[in-house]
């Protein structure tokens, strides 16, 4: 339970806790080039986070169907929602509407100081219709549909990392990308 | 025409799934307990939800008009359809216009309510539901029986014998796990396929004249954005007044519908992608008529969680089949006597009015109550079926008379533990059937009260 006016690392650690509980894992920051490398040079990797390489340039790409093949995107989210690990992404993020959707994995990497408690202050920080298109993202795809049994990967990606960096503290909370 | 009660009785035929199908559900409603737990303040939450939809539904129309203005401003465009059978020319006209032959839908109560897919497949479309649950009730050609589970009544070794004879997994194989891949194989081809995308929404925002979709699987993001034409298709109660009441709306949702803190996606659509088309069409469909009954208005603050459901003794026994109806529970026993009071009057009768749903709706509907209200409705229209009729009757005889009721309640005290069983549990009512009456006391609270006041004074 959040307190009422939750201190930087009581964010980060409810935002922790509820993301891992819905399957998603954390990356320290300093790990991540690394993390994205053993992910496999064969595979087709997009990447919009500075110092990650990725194998296939977007600005190549002229159709979302030619993202099909797309194994791992990394992408920055805007903002982060501590009570339930939803994690904001404009178009301005995403790049093109299907890529958090269609990637095998997905990475998101989020300053700590775009943490904010709940949903309320979420929708406040964000104009919702910046881009054509947002979304929240609180997990990597699931489904309960046969018999309550939880299966990750429904139709989206089987996995969400997420990369947590800065220090925390609303002074730093940067609204424009 | 069968009834609820002939329907329920079919379905508890076979007791051992009725109990599984009970305990699944109680497992669901438990789940929003413990997620609740967690937030203090969960009843001014479902307070404000309730006083925001209280609101929307005095100024639905300057909502709607305000939604339809500003969608428009960002390149929407904008439908109206009086009933269901506008509804599906509109739709098929969009999808005609760009000759679209196939197409993938997400999850929308509304396109069931409207029979949207048989439409479009009788005009040459090919419908694809994606979502799990969708696609499992619409390769078994059946209506979902849940409207956030769809196929809750199945049986993972079910799904598996349907999936080998229509998507060709191995025989006798029933894992969820590898189950659901292949329907994500089976799904991914369709996405990449398909030429338009439909999605139901959960809300559409007047201020900003965007729509909210929430989902867990992500298929209705994979349908809309891989497809040039992305169609979303709402009820006129669906338009909330300002993106700020978002925040209300998803925290109660998910917690409510699955006890999650929130579904995984929660998409936002407010303009057509670059080179594509986006419409919303906003459907009444009797949603006017409901508007305008004082006691059932405010059935249309309904926000699809199926919490009501999840709770209900009698939907966790009787399967929601057994409702017969787009919307089952007790949410769909308020919705649909004024759509068909004859066909769905007796839905009225289908609940013990222990006001479980009404204490657990996010939007604070007092959903017993306006069961309570049918009942009058469908009594005085002579829609009572005489096994519910005779005893009432009696009731109502004794419950008017204080001399009379200490009398009967007495000689009914004696009676019960006198009379043979047979008086209980005969083939007229089937209220004994399962169940075993209560240990009768000696004495009535009235006799209590008397001999324990007498002796104290
Ligand atoms: S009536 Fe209330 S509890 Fe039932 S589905 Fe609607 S919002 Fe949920």
């Amino acid at each position: 339970m959040l307190p009422l006016d939750p201190a930087p690392t009581e964010l980060e650690h409810a935002f922790r806790e509820v993301l891992a509980a819905s399957k998603t894992r954390f990356v320290e920051e300093g790990a991540l080039a690394e993390h994205v490398r053993d992910f496999g040079t064969d595979k087709t990797i997009v990447s919009t986070v500075a110092g990650v390489s990725g194998t296939l340039n977007l600005a190549d790409i002229s159709d979302p169907l030619q993202l099909a093949g797309v194994d791992l995107a990394v992408l920055h989210a805007r903002l982060g929602v501590a009570e339930n690990g939803a994690m904001w992404l404009s178009e301005t993020e995403m790049v093109y509407r299907a890529l958090p959707f269609i990637t095998q994995h997905l990475i998101l990497v989020l300053d700590r100081a775009a943490l904010v408690p709940t949903m309320h202050v979420a929708y406040r920080r964000i104009d919702i219709r910046q881009t054509g298109f947002g979304v929240f993202v609180a997990g990597p795809s699931k489904t309960a549909d046969i018999e309550q049994s939880l299966v990750i990967g429904a139709h989206g990606p089987r996995s969400l990392t997420v990369v947590l960096r800065g220090s925390g503290g609303e002074e730093n909370f940067n609204i424009s990308p | 025409m069968t009834t609820h009660a002939q329907r329920a009785a079919t379905f508890l035929r076979d007791e051992p799934r009725t109990d599984w199908h009970d305990q699944s559900l109680w497992h669901v409603r438990s789940k929003r307990d413990g997620s609740i737990a967690g937030i203090p303040e969960w009843e001014t939450l479902r307070q404000l939800g309730s006083d925001i939809k209280d609101n929307v539904l005095s100024h639905l129309d300057t909502y709607l008009e305000e939604f339809e203005r500003q969608a428009t401003a960002n390149g929407v465009v904008v439908h109206w359809a009086r009933d269901a059978a506008e509804h599906n020319r509109i739709v098929h006209g969009i999808l005609e216009r760009h000759g679209v032959d196939r197409i993938v839908k997400s999850k929308s109560m509304l396109t069931e309510e409207c029979h949207l897919n048989q439409y479009l497949e009788e005009h040459g479309v090919e419908v694809i539901d994606t979502d799990l649950g969708e696609r499992i009730i619409q390769l078994r050609g059946e209506p979902p029986s849940h409207i956030v589970m769809p196929a809750i009544h199945l049986k993972k070794e079910e799904i598996g014998q349907l999936f080998h004879e229509q998507l060709g997994t191995d025989v006798g194989a029933s894992d969820p796990q590898y189950l659901t891949e292949a329907a994500r194989q089976h799904l991914r081809e369709k996405f990449l396929a398909a030429k338009a995308g439909i999605t139901g929404v959960n809300f559409a925002v007047a201020e900003t004249g965007g729509i909210v979709v929430c989902t867990n699987e992500g298929n209705a993001d994979m349908g809309i954005h891989l497809a040039p034409v992305q169609i979303h298709c709402m009820g006129i109660e669906k338009v909330i007044p300002r993106a700020e009441h978002l925040g209300v709306f998803t925290r109660l949702l998910a917690r409510s519908a699955t006890g999650q803190p929130v579904t995984i996606y929660t998409s936002h659509h407010h303009a057509p992608k670059p080179g594509g088309e986006m419409h919303v069409v906003i459907v009444d469909n009797g949603r006017s008529e409901q508007l305008g009954r004082e006691d059932f208005r405010n059935s249309l603050k309904c926000i699809r969680c199926g919490a009501c459901m999840n709770t209900c003794p009698i939907y966790r026994r009787s399967g929601g089949h057994s409702y017969d109806h787009t919307i089952p529970g007790p949410i769909g026993s308020i919705l649909s006597p004024g759509l068909d009071l004859k066909k769905h009057g007796d839905l009225a009768f289908a609940s013990t009015l222990c006001g479980s749903c009404s204490d657990v709706c996010p939007v604070k509907i007092d959903i017993h109550a306006q069961l309570y209200k049918w009942r009058q409705i469908v009594s005085e229209a002579g829609h009572l079926a005489s096994t519910k009729r005779i005893p009432l009757l009696g009731a109502g005889a004794v419950l008017s008379r204080g001399g009379l009721y200490n009398f009967v309640g007495k000689a009914a005290r004696t009676a019960l533990n006198l009379a043979p069983r047979a008086v209980v549990y005969n083939r007229f009512n089937a209220w004994g059937e399962s169940r075993e009456l209560p240990e009768v006391p000696t004495e009535s609270f009235k006799e209590w009260y008397d001999r324990t006041q007498t002796s104290e004074a």
